[in-house]
């Protein structure tokens, strides 16, 4: 496996079999089970899903920001230009942090430090990488801030975070996940969900005109499938902690092979294309309790299509068209 | 921050005015005559009526009133009764005692506090945490003779390590010039070049401010820690974590800074309950100090000097106050630019 994915220049990362537990004291939360996929150099890939899913998790599995206790990962690996993450000592994986692996987060009014002038939070990325001055740290925040199309950027470094607009703040966040030479991975949990639709169309603008410019792979997470449609290369649904489905973008608003994909497009405020069909409308039923979970389907109860396989096993994984999986077992007799 | 430290500052006349007025009509409409009071029962009408014209008793109040603004404009408190000698004078004398000893015990407080503090939240639930729990439990509940007493007996009865009983060694020949004996020691230090007065000043202090710091110790340690483990789960402190910042930066930089804004509401609050109340610590040490005196006043039934001692104490109660809202705003930007 390290081998061919060595040899593999295409691909960034590559998350094989990830397993997350939170050891709590009402019982194992399996929050991620068995999960694989790989981010390919230069690519925007969405993982969606809803609430709970363990879109979170994974995300922070990667940089291993999972608060441990009570987080564990108890299986899988993590390659990152082919060394498995999480074989690295904290020291190392710090190294990482910030560097080649940054993040953003869903909140802007909260996820800037109250305490210091944005310029410096940036600077201090900047510093903590990079044996450079205070002052030359700083020049490159200014001109990050520039980057991210914040106005009169050098005024704007001497700013506290609740001086600017959650759009701005939204941007900061942005150039301090890019306080890095070439940022590798960027992963942004959720960056939109917290601002309203215009904002929310910038921010993506922005983060799409800097994969232009900068070479990196984008780690998005939302439950939008609006945000998926106008961003996503690829998609990986997940459902209670599973990979349920992963396609190219295209392919899966084309040809949704998964119940629980279908309803999530269904969902879609302004989505024509399944009128015709079967409308799931909002999916009824309760996501399963993470801490009682089986090893069968979790959509099982909620699946309309589900039949006595899906209650004893998951199934394996159909490959329907190239680059496009579906882990179901009635797929193709949706209809 | 000009403009907020002028507006802060244009607050203080009113406090400080309504500090005096209360003072004033506090022992102005007090049960009894003052001059009785004060002379006792056997003093004849003669003495009563001279008093009473020295403190302007035989005057309307609105006069005693308007001639007392005006004398504490001045700082003047007239004379003390017990000693004959300017209120002003004896506290001016004994208040840098007191202020050099709460000062110091307060740095203790201050700095072993937030460490523990600090300490016990990134350990959670370890032994440290627990241990230094308890330990501030203790710290709070402990009896400040009590600790005064065991210091003494360990450090100075039995080990004879630290001096007790005054401020510095009565065999030096010292005079002191600002009364505040460290800084003292430190001017003789550079015009003599001899290091003993200040050895000798701080060993005296040792004692008492970690007898009289004890308490606000523990409650600076406890403060810290809730506030420092509130802090780190904030979502600001991921994103430091997210990028890289290495996890001693992230503590004690990205959080502590957040984490100190209660702390120093706590800090100056304790500050000036050290200043008012350490007279028991003051009187175990034998520290010639405002509490000790203050407590011998109001015995005594001394008014000018009671009055005096109030309102010296309040009045630096709402310097502290002042100092740490200035603190405050230099610590969190939000309120700064507000
Ligand atoms: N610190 C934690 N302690 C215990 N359980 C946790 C913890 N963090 C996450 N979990 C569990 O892991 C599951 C997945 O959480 P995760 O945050 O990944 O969801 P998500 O898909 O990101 O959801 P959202 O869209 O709400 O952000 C949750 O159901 C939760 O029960
Ligand atoms: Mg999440």
């Amino acid at each position: 496996m390290t081998e061919e994915l060595k040899n593999n220049n295409e691909i960034l990362l590559s998350i094989r079999g990830l397993e997350v537990n939170f050891h709590t004291y009402r019982g194992i939360i399996q929050a991620v089970r068995s999960v694989s996929f790989d981010i390919k150099k230069g690519e925007t890939l969405a993982l969606v899903g809803e609430s709970g899913c363990g879109k979170s998790v994974t995300a922070h599995a990667i940089n291993q920001l999972i608060p441990m206790p009570p987080g564990k990962i108890d299986k899988g690996e993590i390659f990152f230009e082919g060394k498995d993450l999480l074989k690295l000592s904290e020291k190392e994986i710090r190294a990482y942090r910030g560097d080649k692996i940054s993040m953003i987060f869903q909140e802007p009014m909260t996820s800037l430090n109250p305490v210091f002038k944005i310029g410096k939070q940036i600077a201090d990325v900047f510093m903590t990488h990079h044996k450079i001055s205070k002052k030359e740290a700083w020049d490159r925040a200014v001109r990050l801030l520039e980057l991210v199309k914040i106005p009169s950027p050098a005024s704007r470094a001497n700013s506290y975070p609740h001086q600017l607009s959650g759009g701005m703040r939204q941007r900061a966040m942005i150039a301090m996940a890019l306080a890095s030479p070439e940022p590798g991975l960027m992963i942004a949990d959720e960056p939109t969900t917290a601002l309203d639709v215009t904002i929310q169309a910038q921010i993506l603008r922005l983060l799409a005109e800097l994969k232009a410019e900068i070479e990196m792979s984008v780690l998005l997470i939302t439950h939008d499938m609006g945000v998926v449609a106008e961003t996503a290369d690829r998609v990986v649904v997940m459902y209670a902690g599973r990979k349920v489905e992963e396609a190219e973008v295209h392919d899966l608003f084309e040809h949704p092979g998964h119940p629980y994909t279908l309803g999530l497009l269904n969902s879609l405020p302004s989505n024509e294309k399944y009128k015709g069909q079967t409308r799931l409308e909002a999916i009824t039923g309760q996501v399963p309790d993470l801490l009682t979970i089986g090893l069968w389907c979790p959509f099982e109860n909620r699946c309309k299509y589900a039949k006595d396989i899906c209650r004893k096993e998951f199934p394996e994984k159909t490959e329907v068209e190239p680059g496009h999986s579906i882990w179901c077992h009635q797929v193709g007799k949706l209809d | 921050m000009v403009r907020f430290l002028i507006k802060r500052l244009s607050l203080l006349i009113p406090t400080l005015l309504g500090v005096v007025t209360l003072v004033f009509f506090m022992i102005a409409l007090s049960p009894g005559d003052p001059a009785r009071v004060m002379l006792g029962e056997r003093a004849n009408k003669q003495q009563l009526e001279t008093l009473r014209a020295e403190l302007g008793l035989d005057q309307p109040l609105g006069t005693q009133y308007g001639l007392y603004l005006k004398r504490m404009v001045r700082f003047d408190f007239g004379k003390s009764i017990k000693t004959g000698r300017p209120v002003m004078e004896e506290i001016s004398n004994l208040y840098p005692a007191t202020i050099e000893l709460a000062f110091f015990a307060m740095i203790f407080a201050a700095t072993i506090g937030i460490i523990i503090g600090v300490l016990s939240a990134t350990r959670k639930n370890t032994w440290i945490d627990f241990t230094s729990m308890v330990g501030a439990l203790f710290g709070v509940s402990m009896p400040v003779f009590w600790l005064a007493l065991v210091l003494i007996m360990i450090f100075s009865v039995g080990l004879d390590l630290l001096p007790t009983g005054s401020r510095m060694n009565v065999r030096y020949y010292f005079e002191s010039i600002t009364n505040f004996y460290v800084i003292d020691a430190i001017i003789l230090l550079i015009r003599e070049g001899d290091p003993k007065y200040l050895s000798s000043a701080v060993k005296h202090l040792i004692l008492p401010s970690v007898a009289l710091g004890t308490i606000p110790l523990a409650i600076i340690a406890r403060v810290t820690r809730s506030s420092m483990l509130e802090v780190l789960t904030q979502d600001y402190i991921k994103t430091a974590r997210s990028a890289g910042i290495k996890e001693s930066r992230v503590v004690y930089r990205y959080a502590l800074k957040n984490a100190l804004l209660p702390v120093i509401t706590i800090i100056g609050l304790q500050f000036g309950l050290l200043l008012s109340g350490a007279i028991l610590t003051e009187t175990i040490f034998a520290w010639p100090g405002l509490g000790k005196w203050l407590y011998h006043a109001i015995e005594a039934r001394d008014y000018p000097a009671v009055q005096g001692g109030v309102i010296i104490i309040s009045t630096t109660f709402v310097l502290i106050n002042l100092v740490v809202d200035i603190l405050y705003t230099l610590v969190n930007p939000k309120i700064r630019l507000q």
